[in-house]
């Protein structure tokens, strides 16, 4: 099902996935319009109560700018847009989102974005990395940037995970680099069916 | 305050002067639009009749030529609209059509490269969207000045980085294209922009403005003062002498800046998607995008191909600068706007549709039975004219002459250049010519760009084609590829835009589709220099006669003329894309050699046990083709097969342009036949599992195709040459291709080959860590990529992580 923008309500749905794209072209900093949504006013009270909510990419960075999850992301460290199938590893697999994967698991996915460098000051870094928010990290070169080589972090509770890496291209070896990806989508299926 | 100049001014005042010069018209065509008129155009007339006569929309120099792309069309039903319209629409099954064309962007982008370039994207992909179909993906063919040359630095960047900003934006995947550098680019880059759609057959829509009372209706953006006169003052004259122009080509550029427009790549997501609500929802009759000259093409061009009259009120025209007068409002290029034309008991629900996707719309104008072009300003009528007039614009003849210096340059065979004479001599040149900036990867430039988006990309650079999904169901999809080569076409434009032709074609062939049919973008000098348009002529000539040969029709293009430097023209440069449809992309083979696991207590490079691979004549050896022996059940490697004939044919080739900055002789022959035979040879092996890569040969032969097989897979390979080894690594005959045949399908593929008359020579088997040929060289894959990869960072800046080298 998909949610209008600028419709009000979440029309009973058990998970949401904010996609990837360029919300309002990103011509400001990323997400930074696309938090004013008037659907966002009923998503960020039902993420706060535990929906699951996946922010991939572009979604990621709505999530962080409508501070349902901490830190930012900023310009990757060339400077430019970069495509790369990029090894990672699964750091916390408990969450509602990569509780199909196991902690420590290896997965190739492609990574696609021009602002995916994941910044935060150091408390936040290392309170991250103590609660086990750092859900997904660079198991490779670090491609953009991004401090600790986050790719994906998640809220205190775990339902709600930004990812800057596009799982949704990693579901058939035929249009993407490998299948793995499809652990995110059967995790939030199985729970949402149980 | 100045005074408009309305139709009953000009009238008044038939005797003054107007600027015409200072538009791009002559004398000639000035007078001919008073005579057509019977008074003196309007400032907003002239504007309309300037942009509308330009070379880049009147096509006035290169219609004559065109037309036999029609003429020698071979027969084909696959066609549902041809020449003539926006984009060519072709019939690929299954109730699917497609839609695709190519367009240059030539001299924005050298102008102001980003956004050159990004509205280049833009331009192209609502020629697509205005046939009524849904964008897919788009592709971009790129030629620079010598890679080292410090305003390729300026110009190269800037031109990535507009694509990936308005095709990454727009969500629209770049599935592939080409990057070459050349001297004769150097104040002249090549950016030509593909898009391809995809629609149900039901779904074409017409550019016609028809249905006296209809509304014409403009949508999209507002009208500003960018690219003002694109068309004309800066796509249809040649940039001046760089020598002239002092230091900074900037400068040169600089003045025409303001032809240049700005792109907004979200807006034209919205449109997109509002166009194609639009069309679902049945409420346009007639839809035309606004590219080149803006508001007076689309309106002249809807009255002139519908009921033929149109009133249009240029005050409701939605604007960003409230300063603009008629002319400038006619002749802005601002981007991404559409004009539609809506009955008018559907205006209601048109309007709504665009306020649910916030694109804004306005009422300008209505369809009349007059059979006039009325166009109102302040309550004044400034425009009056007959469309058609406008719309079909001059026709010339122009001079035409082989210039003498073509034979000097076919005397210069590059048989006498020196050859490598030792295996070791073959390696640094392999080496070279794959460290070139012509040849290298292109990860660079390619990583800016998203191929993923949308989902249902199979294949994209550096494979041969990239290649689309269409019907998940079904596995239906279609290839496209696109290629040019300046130096062949320097040669001679006749032989070398057939060898593009061919090319492109094999590239589509190599995946498993079947090519169904071209697009085309003709970049060429100054079509009022004879010798261009000799070569123009060659080209245009070549094409046809290749089309017809190969059985693909031509279904659309663009040419860009006045691409040169003061008096150098650049090299003859058509660029040619080639749809093709694949029945099955479950099916299809990319060119990498497969990464399969090395056969253990083999010791080390298996196939030294098993006995080194032998060069086979394939068919006619008994029982056809065999995997070394011993290996047949235990080994995962696949057999290297070369398919086609081989000859001593460097003329324009990549040895002879890297290894001795040499261009002269003749290039390779073309060979029609066997570019059939072996295209439908590589459908039926790929549709019968035989092959696990295939890969055509062109830009630096067979050691070059091998290389790249080996790097994308990320597998050796091992090969014994037939014959002798320098012409068989680096030769580039036409009509050849190299495959990797699945183990145990050896046999099978033999007969295939036979039975489709393909020459076919066993020449190795893959696996291992290095690309070697026996008796000459062995190289490690990892010095490989590195020399391969470490070229366009070095020119252009690091990449702050490298792509991983194969192990």
């Amino acid at each position: 099902m998909a949610l209008w923008h600028g419709d009000r309500g979440l029309r009973g749905v058990d998970a949401v996935i904010l996609p990837g794209g360029f919300s309002y072209g990103d011509y400001l900093r990323c997400g930074a319009i696309a938090r004013f949504a008037p659907v966002m006013a009923d998503l960020v009270p039902a993420a706060r109560a535990g929906l699951p909510v996946l922010g991939i990419c572009n979604g990621f960075q709505i999530l962080c700018e409508a501070h349902l999850l901490p830190g930012a992301l900023t310009r990757n460290a060339g400077l430019t847009f970069i495509t790369r199938d990029v090894p990672l590893r699964v750091e916390n697999a408990a969450t509602a989102w990569t509780r199909a994967y196991s902690g420590g698991e290896q997965i190739v996915v492609p990574l696609k974005s021009g602002e995916g460098a994941f910044a935060a000051d150091a408390g936040t870094l290392a309170g991250l990395e103590a609660s086990g928010q750092v859900v997904i990290s660079y198991a490779g070169d670090n491609p953009n940037g991004s401090a600790a080589a986050i790719a994906g972090v998640c809220n205190a509770e775990g339902t709600v995970v930004g990812l800057m890496p596009h799982p949704e291209h990693a579901v058939d070896p035929l249009t993407g680099p490998s299948a793995d990806g499809l652990g995110f989508f059967a995790s939030v299926l199985a729970r949402v069916a149980a | 305050m100045t005074v408009t100049d309305t139709v009953a001014w000009a009238a008044a005042t038939a005797g003054l002067p107007q600027p015409f010069a200072e538009l791009g018209l002559t004398a000639e065509e000035y007078e001919k639009i008073v005579a057509t008129l019977g008074r003196r155009p309007t400032g907003a007339e002239l504007a309309l009749y300037s942009v509308m006569w330009s070379e880049h929309c009147s096509y006035k120099s290169s219609k004559v030529h065109l037309r036999q792309f029609a003429a020698t069309a071979p027969p084909s039903g696959a066609l549902l609209a041809g020449i003539g319209h926006n984009a060519g629409v072709v019939d690929i099954g299954q109730g699917y059509a497609v839609t695709f064309k190519i367009e240059s962007h030539n001299h924005p982008s050298y102008v102001e490269p980003h956004q050159g370039a990004a509205t280049g994207v833009g331009g192209i992909v609502r020629d697509i969207l205005a046939m009524g179909a849904r964008p897919v993906a788009v592709m971009d063919a790129l030629r620079f000045g010598p890679a080292d040359a410090p305003d390729t630095g300026r110009v190269l960047p800037g031109v990535v980085s507009g694509i990936s900003f308005y095709g990454n934006c727009l969500g629209l995947p770049n599935i592939g294209g080409e990057l070459d550098f050349d001297p004769s680019y150097a104040g002249n880059p090549l950016v030509n922009a593909l898009c391809v759609g995809v629609m149900r057959h039901g779904d074409l829509q017409v550019a016609e403005g028809s249905g006296p009372g209809n509304k014409v209706i403009l949508f999209g953006s507002t009208t500003g003062p960018d690219g003002v006169g694109g068309a004309s003052v800066l796509a249809s004259a040649t940039f001046g002498d760089a020598a002239s122009d002092g230091p900074a080509s900037d400068d040169r550029a600089s003045a025409k800046r303001p032809s240049v427009q700005v792109g907004d790549p979200f807006t034209e997501k919205l449109l997109v998607e509002c166009c194609l609500e639009l069309f679902a929802g049945g409420l346009v009759t007639g839809i035309q995008d606004l590219g080149a000259a803006g508001v007076a093409c689309a309106t002249t061009e809807l009255a002139a191909a519908g009921t033929g009259g149109m009133l249009v009120r240029l005050d409701d025209v939605p604007l960003r600068d409230a300063s603009l007068g008629p002319p400038e409002i006619l002749m802005s290029e601002s981007q991404e706007r559409m004009m539609a034309v809506v009955e008018p008991g559907r205006v209601e629900e048109f309007l709504a549709v665009c306020a649910k996707w916030d694109v804004r719309a306005a009422v300008i104008g209505e369809v009349t039975g007059t059979g006039r072009l009325v166009m109102t300003w302040r309550g004044e009528t400034v425009v009056d004219i007959p469309p058609a007039s406008a719309a079909d614009g001059p026709v010339y003849h122009r001079p035409l002459a082989r210039p003498a210096s073509q034979d000097a340059l076919a005397a210069a065979d590059p048989a006498a250049l020196p050859r490598p004479v030792d295996g070791a001599g073959l390696r640094a040149d392999l080496l070279a010519l794959l460290g070139s900036p012509g040849l290298a990867d292109k990860s660079w430039v390619t990583d800016q760009y998203d191929r993923y988006v949308r989902g249902d990309t199979v294949l994209a650079m550096p494979d041969d084609a990239g290649l689309l999904r269409v019907d998940e169901a079904t596995g239906l999809g279609i290839a496209l590829a696109t290629d040019g080569n300046g130096r062949y076409c320097r040669l001679d434009p006749y032989l070398g835009t057939q060898l593009v032709l061919s090319e492109a074609y094999r590239n589509v062939a190599a995946t498993g589709a079947r090519p169904l049919a071209v697009t085309n973008c003709l970049n060429f000098g100054s079509p009022e220099d004879p010798a261009v348009m000799w070569q123009f002529a060659e080209a245009a000539r070549g094409l046809a006669d290749g089309c017809a040969a190969l059985g693909v029709p031509v279904t659309g293009g663009n040419v860009s003329f006045y691409n040169q430097t003061g008096t150098a023209p650049i090299h003859p440069t058509p660029v040619v894309g080639v749809l093709g449809v694949h029945d099955d992309v479950r099916r299809r083979v990319g060119i990498g050699f497969r990464n399969v696991p090395a056969v253990p207590s083999r010791g080390g490079q298996g196939g030294r046990g098993a006995g080194a691979p032998r060069a086979r004549e394939l068919p006619g050896g008994a029982g056809g083709m065999e995997s070394p022996r011993g290996e047949a059940k235990s080994s995962p490697r696949a057999s290297i097969v070369l398919l086609g004939r081989t000859e001593p044919e460097f003329g324009g080739s990549a040895w002879a342009h890297v290894r001795h900055g040499h261009l002269g002789g003749r290039p390779p022959a073309p060979g029609f036949d066997a570019e059939r035979r072996l295209a439908a040879l590589l459908a039926a092996a790929v549709a019968a599992g035989l092959l696990s890569a295939a890969h055509d040969l062109s830009d630096g032969g067979l050691a070059v195709a091998l290389a790249e097989s080996c790097l994308r897979g990320g597998t050796g390979c091992r090969v014994r040459l037939p014959g002798d080894p320098f012409t068989a690594l680096f030769s580039e005959s036409a009509a050849r291709a190299v495959v990797a045949v699945r183990a145990g399908r050896e046999t099978a593929f033999g007969h295939l080959a036979e039975a489709h008359g393909v020459p076919a020579t066993a020449i190795g088997s893959t696996g291992g860590d290095s690309l070697t040929v026996d008796g000459c060289f062995a190289i490690p894959l990892a010095e490989l990529a590195a020399v391969h990869t470490r070229t366009l960072p070095a020119l252009f800046g690091p990449v702050l992580s490298q792509p991983v080298v194969p192990s």
